[in-house]
């Protein structure tokens, strides 16, 4: 099974996040040349799922230029993972997810 | 519940217990819930480390440390009621209170060496080092004795381990974990050592992350690939590893079974606020006969499930044996908690499906507890093989 988020990149604009679901999941959002700069998730006291918390994060990410979602109930296991996936392959968590009260294992990934 | 074994009535003193239990749940971690994501697994830090005080000033942490080694040194039948309050709210079943009231490592290590003790236990029991229990395999998790194809080979002062792991809880944040691995390919259950394997050597993976219905304690699978383990860390005797796994198990299954009641009975709490409340057709849906029988159902399986369990701990702490009567305990009170939730559902109608309330989450993880600690086939084979003697199996 893959574990790591690797669908395509779709241009993040407000158009777009609005054609999102209202589905819980997890996200990532990049800046122009890839480089995952938050990584989050939509969960159970999301006003609209994905389309308002991927909103929410465009608002704080004035950087980014581009996301991407997985639609997931196990939306907080899965986005625990991708932290950790981000950790193992770039020694440290994304820039908005730095701080973040939250305590992590350790994974090492195939 | 004292040494009695026909007394049902709580002494003053677990009245006491259980009542200031309930207060801390109702006061203090219920509010905190409510401002939480509804599958959240852990309370804000600042929020765990007071309420870890007050735990430890009421005198409860640290519940299952046995007294010798600085636990408060509580009966079971009192830990047992006490985690029945315990899990009584959205993520109890798996994180009861958050993990508030501390944890006394792998039951396991209380017979390790006094080296292993220093090593592991101890700083356990400080907070400082997190174990996890490696058992499951992908070749079965019910027969572990047989399943297991994790290998230990001897190199010298050392043993090299190959192999994988499933379902491990823990294991991505522990610095240390029992590992169970088969030592003598002929010997089936008698051919299985269990070895303390520090996470940090080389050829310790965690792959990846399984999920499941369970929003908390996710499990993982581990990779070893020759993975060297010192002679010192050999937990009990070579090839004896699997009587270490299996009394673990038989343990493990009361504050199991207690976890699924208290769940069941905030499930039923709500059931019946929620009848009292709700009008359907002109009338409270309380007034329904197919919700007062589904209530009466309710009520009948927490309390055949409370007093099996009780009664296992009453067993257990008497040291008599108690096999078959935790296994029973486990049995009932995981199927009767899915069937209480359930109803409880039912009677909440389209919000019973909601992530408004606690009963999905309940519903999706009390599914897994028919299966975790051993399936309810299983806890029906060690009752048989109890009740018709070793021949019949």
């Amino acid at each position: 099974m893959a574990i790591r988020l690797d669908k395509p990149w779709t241009p993040l604009g407000a158009e777009a996040v609005q054609r999102l679901p209202g589905q819980l999941g997890v996200f990532q959002l990049a800046d122009g040349e890839g480089r995952i700069l938050e990584i989050g998730y939509a969960g159970g006291r999301s006003l609209f799922g994905l389309r308002s918390a991927v909103e929410e994060a465009r608002q704080r990410q004035p950087e980014a230029r581009r996301f991407r979602v997985e639609i997931t109930m196990q939306y907080q296991t899965r986005y625990r993972e991708l932290l950790m996936l981000h950790v193992a392959d770039h020694g440290t968590l994304p820039p908005g997810n730095r701080g973040e009260p939250i305590k992590l294992g350790r994974l090492s990934p195939l | 519940m004292g040494g009695n074994n026909m007394d049902l009535e709580l002494s003053d003193e677990q009245k006491l217990i259980v009542a200031q239990v309930r207060r801390l749940v109702r006061e203090e971690i219920l509010p905190l819930e409510a401002k939480l994501d509804p599958d959240a697994s852990e309370l804000l830090p600042e929020d765990f480390a007071r309420l870890s005080a007050k735990v430890k000033e009421m005198g409860f942490w640290g519940l299952d440390i046995p007294a010798e080694y600085g636990g408060p040194g509580i009966d079971l039948v009192t830990r047992t009621l006490m985690a029945i309050e315990m899990a009584q709210h959205r993520a109890g079943l798996y994180a009861p209170c958050y993990g508030v009231f501390g944890g006394a490592g792998l039951a396991q290590l209380y017979e390790a060496n006094e080296d292993q003790k220093q090593r592991y236990l101890y700083p356990t029991l400080r907070g400082e080092k997190r174990g996890f229990f490696g058992l499951t395999e992908p070749s079965g998790g019910s027969d572990p004795a047989r399943a297991i194809q994790t290998r230990a080979v001897r190199d010298g002062s050392d043993w090299v381990l190959n192999g994988s792991k499933v379902f491990i809880s823990g294991a991505d944040r522990a610095q240390y974990g029992l590992v169970f691995a088969r030592t003598d390919a002929g010997k089936g259950r008698d051919g299985v050592t269990c070895f303390i394997v520090d996470t940090d050597m080389p050829g310790f993976h965690v792959r990846r992350i399984i999920h499941t219905l369970r929003s908390t304690n996710y499990a993982t699978e581990l990779q070893f690939e020759d993975l060297r383990v010192p002679q010192a860390n050999v937990l009990g005797e070579v090839n004896r590893g699997f009587a270490i796994a299996n009394d673990r198990l038989s343990r493990q299954r009361i504050p199991y079974a207690a976890a699924c009641i208290g769940i069941a009975v905030k499930a039923q709490e709500m059931a019946i606020d929620y009848a009292k409340l709700r009008d359907t057709f002109g009338a409270k849906l309380a007034t329904r006969q197919a919700i007062q029988w589904m209530i009466v159902d309710n009520e009948i399986d927490i309390r055949t499930s409370l007093w099996l369990t009780l009664a296992a701990a009453q067993k257990a702490e008497r040291g008599e044996p108690f096999r078959t009567d935790a296994a029973m305990a486990k049995l009932v009170a995981s199927e009767a908690g899915g069937r209480v939730v359930d109803r409880a559902m039912q009677i909440h109608g389209g919000y019973g499906m909601t992530k408004d309330l606690p009963l999905e989450r309940w519903y999706r993880e009390m599914r897994i507890r028919r299966v975790g600690e051993g399936p309810s086939e299983v806890q029906r084979l060690i009752m048989a093989r109890d009740l018709l003697g070793g021949s019949f199996h």
